[in-house]
């Protein structure tokens, strides 16, 4: 692992050295004179880095660009929410994806450098309270589901199910959804209970709740399927609708974070992101489209 | 008598320029040496300089003993004590795996086999290690988890036993080819001496071979033991990580090494968490140290002992 994520640090290095260079370049094209509405003289380069939860929303939109936009190149790179803001901080990337909102801290250090942080908001997550399709409970209420994950509930018997003990699944307190979840749900100063599994991924926590038949766990909406089962909570379940309309109680706005305005190719990236055209990849990707 | 002094600067000439080049080599030989240490020293360097904001703002008794660890909750608790428990833990099942099966291996390869069952065992004990651990981590989730939860009936696979398990199957490789090793290196007037006496083999295996190599076989095992605690992919991946404060093999865990992998990536950089997981960091790092260190003074007691 610690040798996996050294060469992941430098392959980012390498890429983000050769996406430096090569805005260096490219930024200038436009800055040449060229009138912005002639879209097919769009040139540049773009890094990106930040929330996993974004990693393939962003990695499609990119490729859509791309592929729309000879000229422009896009580089995406994961590693975390955190990660992502590090990287705007330090000044080797365009936008940070960040699947929560940047902390206080985080735009201090910006500011400190000179800068500004602008948050663009380019699509919303619903998260799905799920559990095991054998399990009989098919709701909750909000405080439920808070007194469960702080430990207080231990048995299913306790909100309609059967006599069984409840297993809680959790991501680790890295995730942007730990910590969504947790001022929602769980509370500003209470704490998740000590017998919860912090598991690395949203996928892991999608097995787990598939293979034990007492577990309960939350995931973002793209990951519902039929092997699990959504619970509704305080009468919604998770769905496209219920996000769009404001409905579901647990959804969160997914960012965009640039240091300043975006110019340039940065500005048509955004512009293009929120259009009908970038937010039907939203939609594709398991995401809920952001309504103007 | 016109070329003497010529030939005379030749011969000086070749031979300086040789000891010119063993120099050069000698230098970048020595460097090369130090650049270990060097590196070594550096990572002690970072690992404390990154660390000292958590160890003076939380303090390290209080750290190391803490029981509960939330470190974006208000105001944050890095208590770690748990997580050091779940270390050992999942180490102790490593070990009861691999001892056994790791140094009778090494006594097979060694003193029974063949010499062409001998090399192709080897062979493929090597290959176990070179098997990249994400490999080892997905055994355990879909292999081992379910058959240690069929077999306690447990709800869940994901526990410090199911980790520990294929963690041991991990530290097997080292085990066996440092333990090989030792045995290889007892010399072979004990071997003869033993059986001319009219030991079996097996008696000469027991009574004779292995208590000579004991501690080298000990220090491949201290070494298995530092491979097993400083594991990270499997444990992430197998042990369920909860913060629960138990000895229980059967429950779920969550060691050191896991818990900087899962929350580096998101951390804000420099700050207190951050700091606090690279107090996590240099805990581990000086328990392998002192690890490796012991393994390293008793395999060297052992080789002078043979010198003689």
């Amino acid at each position: 692992m610690k040798g996996t994520k050294w060469f992941a640090l430098v392959a980012v290095a390498a890429i983000v050295a050769g996406a430096l260079a090569l805005t260096g370049c490219g930024s200038k094209a436009p800055a040449a004179g060229t009138t912005p509405a002639s879209k097919a003289e769009l040139s540049g380069s773009l890094t990106i880095a930040g929330s996993d939860t974004m990693i393939n929303l962003a990695q499609a939109w990119s490729e859509k660009f791309m592929t729309d936009n000879p000229g422009v190149s896009i580089a995406v790179k994961g590693g975390g929410s955190g990660t992502g803001i590090a990287a705007l901080i330090n000044g080797t990337v365009d936008f940070a994806d960040a699947s929560r909102a940047i902390e206080p801290a985080e735009a201090a250090s910006i500011k400190s450098k000179g800068g500004e942080a602008v948050t663009t908001v380019v699509g919303n997550d619903g998260i799905a309270i799920i559990v095991n399709s054998a399990n009989k409970v098919e709701a909750l209420t909000k405080d439920q589901l808070g007194r469960i994950y702080r430990g207080e509930i231990k048995n299913w018997k306790e909100v309609g199910g059967d006599d069984k003990p409840i297993t809680l699944v959790s991501r680790d307190p890295s995730s942007g959804t730990y910590t969504f979840l947790k001022e929602k749900v769980v509370g500003k100063t209470a704490n998740y209970a000590t017998s919860a599994k912090l598991l690395p991924s949203t996928q892991a926590i999608v097995d787990e709740v598939k293979s034990d038949a007492n577990a309960i766990g939350y995931v973002g909406l793209g990951y519902e399927n039929a092997s699990i089962k959504v619970i509704a909570i305080d009468g919604n379940k998770a769905t496209v609708e219920t996000v769009t309309s404001g409905k579901y109680l647990l959804s969160r706005p997914l960012n965009m974070i640039s240091n300043g305005v975006p110019k340039d190719v940065a500005k048509a990236y955004v512009d293009w992101i929120l259009s009908a055209a970038g937010q039907k990849i939203v939609k594709d990707q398991g995401f809920v489209p952001v309504t103007k | 008598m016109k070329d003497e002094p010529s030939r005379n600067r030749l011969g000086l000439g070749r031979a300086a320029a040789r000891r010119a080049a063993e120099a050069v080599v000698r230098v970048l030989i020595t460097a090369s040496g130090w650049t270990a240490i060097a590196v070594l020293a550096a990572i002690t360097v970072f690992l404390v300089l990154n660390a000292q904001q958590a160890i003076s703002v939380v303090g390290l008794v209080h750290m190391l003993t803490g029981k509960l660890w939330y470190p974006t909750s208000t105001p944050p608790l890095f208590g770690f004590l748990p997580y050091i428990l779940a270390s050992l833990r999942a180490t102790f099942v490593a070990l009861i795996v691999a001892v056994p099966l790791g140094v009778a291996a090494a006594v097979y390869i060694s003193e029974f086999a063949g010499r062409r069952v001998k090399e192709v065992a080897k062979t493929i004990i090597e290959f176990m290690a070179a098997v990249p651990s994400v490999v080892y981590g997905l055994l355990a989730v879909t292999v081992a988890g379910p058959l240690v939860k069929q077999i306690f009936s447990l709800t869940s696979g994901l526990t410090i036993l199911t980790a520990g398990l294929i963690l041991g199957i991990m530290a097997i490789p080292t085990i066996v080819s440092i333990s090989e090793d030792a045995l290889h290196a007892v010399p072979n007037d004990l071997r003869q001496g033993s059986l001319a006496l009219g030991n079996t083999l097996w008696q000469t295996v027991y009574k004779v071979i292995v208590p000579s190599a004991s501690s080298g076989i000990f220090a491949a095992v201290m070494l298995g033991l530092g491979r097993a605690i400083g594991e990270t992919m499997v444990v992430l991946m197998a042990a369920g990580n909860t913060m629960t404060l138990t000895w229980s093999l059967i429950a779920s865990g969550r060691p050191m090494t896991a818990v900087m992998a899962g929350e580096m990536g998101e951390t804000v950089q420099g700050g207190l968490h951050y700091s606090a997981l690279f107090v996590v960091g240099l805990t581990l790092f000086l328990i392998t140290f002192v690890i490796n260190l012991a393994a390293d003074t008793v395999l060297e007691r052992q080789r002078a002992r043979w010198r003689r």
